[in-house]
């Protein structure tokens, strides 16, 4: 069969268009893609998350039922070693918490009295400017979220977290001694991490998708009310903001220019 | 050739010893893999897809959940929206309405632990069935925690 020049650019034409509309129609019914990027919103509509712990009103007792609902909530392990701990929220003393922040002759009180440390979720974090694989990013709601999938476990970030809030899976969790961790793992609704895995706090990324509270907050606030305050840091009317406005409070090495969002009132 | 005696028994035991599996199976058939259904599963009647799709592409859907919740944190999944229509029509030339249906626009808390596990909770009857059969070993188990069976 011959054709002419004419006939093939005709038939050319034609099948160029064909194809441009095929394509055009098929992203349309391909109904999946198209709207999940439209439509996957962040469950949790906040533009900077932040805590406050208010200090002079909290107890050791409430610190440490806070770090109980937290590491039962999250299954994490108590492996009764201090060199391969885990932990995702933990008390710390004045001068180890704010060591750039302290002289000889401070406040008895505060020297005495045990700190509430947990991920600082940054405003720039550092964790995440270093990870090579973006296991750790900084969600839309300023979260700083682990996504335990793609950790190869190389731990850069725990070197570029200037607080120390990460913690390296030497083992599997699993393996937990039995005597410490009768129960483990407590909270059949989470996972638990495998070997090799770098995890910390999430700011309950799980429980913010639900409109709850993260855990610690919870479980302090049902002990003393608002002891511990959550809220967007973005919105100008939040619990947060107001009671900034209102106390004098202090960030842990702020120097740093990481800009945390856990905030102390002193 | 020097040695010939030797190296000759020496290939047939070699030989022998290469093709010894074929033999040792012979006449046999392994078992075929025979995943049950749990009786919270059958009375639910339909899954988050069609059957089809979820035989084939469960992993696909699993790895688009893990996704969708930790990186983006979209958390639930409308089975009027899902991506399944067009993949099983494209696998298997058929649309899906030929198939078992599922029910559009239920919504479902994307989990494999708390939602998969909920229904199909006889995970050595249900998932290692034919992951056993494969040789598959999937490392979800190492950190996501498997429902208490009784046995």
């Amino acid at each position: 069969m011959s054709m002419n020049r004419r006939e093939f650019l005709k038939i050319a034409g034609v099948s160029t268009l064909v194809g441009i509309g095929g394509k055009t129609a098929f992203q349309l019914l391909a109904p999946g893609e198209v709207e999940a990027q439209v439509a996957a919103a962040p469950l949790t509509k906040a533009k900077r998350w932040a805590m406050v712990i208010d200090m002079p009103r909290m107890t050791e007792e409430i610190m440490d039922k806070a770090i109980e609902a937290c590491h039962r909530i999250h299954n994490v392990p108590d492996l009764g070693k201090v060199k391969e701990a885990i932990f995702w929220i933990w008390k710390e003393d004045y001068e180890h918490a704010f060591p750039g922040q302290t002289h000889e002759y401070i406040k008895e009180e505060i020297k005495e009295k045990p700190f509430l440390l947990m991920c600082n979720h940054c405003a720039n974090p550092p964790c995440v400017r270093v990870c090579p694989t973006k296991a750790t990013w900084q969600r839309e709601d300023g979260v700083v979220m682990m996504d335990q999938h793609r950790c190869i476990g190389c731990r850069f970030c725990m070197a570029g977290c200037p607080f120390g809030v990460r913690s390296f899976n030497w083992g599997d969790p699993r393996k937990a001694p039995k005597d410490l961790n009768p129960d483990f793992p407590p909270n059949p609704e989470y996972p638990t991490r495998s070997k090799g895995v770098v995890e910390k706090c999430t700011f309950c990324a799980e429980r913010l998708a639900r409109g709850q509270l993260p855990a610690c907050v919870e479980a302090a606030n049902a002990m003393e009310k608002d002891v511990m305050i959550f809220g967007d840091l973005a919105d100008p009317n939040s619990a947060v903001r107001e009671v900034l406005k209102k106390h004098y409070t202090i960030r842990r090495k702020p120097e740093l220019g990481s800009e945390p969002n856990l905030f102390f009132i002193v | 050739m020097y040695d010939g005696g030797k190296i000759i028994v020496g290939l047939i035991i070699g030989l022998g010893l290469l093709v010894s599996p074929f033999f040792y199976d012979l006449g046999q058939v392994a078992k075929p893999p025979d995943p049950q259904l749990t009786p919270k599963a059958k009375e639910a009647g339909a899954c988050v897809a069609p059957t089809p799709y979820m035989r084939s592409f469960h992993m696909q859907l699993l790895d688009d959940w893990r996704n969708t919740v930790v990186r983006d944190g979209d958390r639930f999944y409308d089975t009027g929206k899902g991506t399944w229509h067009l993949k099983v029509a494209d696998f298997f030339g058929y649309k899906t309405d030929s198939g078992p249906t599922v029910p559009e626009g239920k919504v479902h808390y994307k989990s494999l632990q708390v939602t998969c596990m909920d229904c199909h909770s006889n995970k050595s009857k249900f998932c290692d069935q034919c992951h056993n059969y494969m040789g598959i070993a999937p490392y979800c188990w190492d950190c996501h925690i498997a429902p208490k069976e009784n046995q």
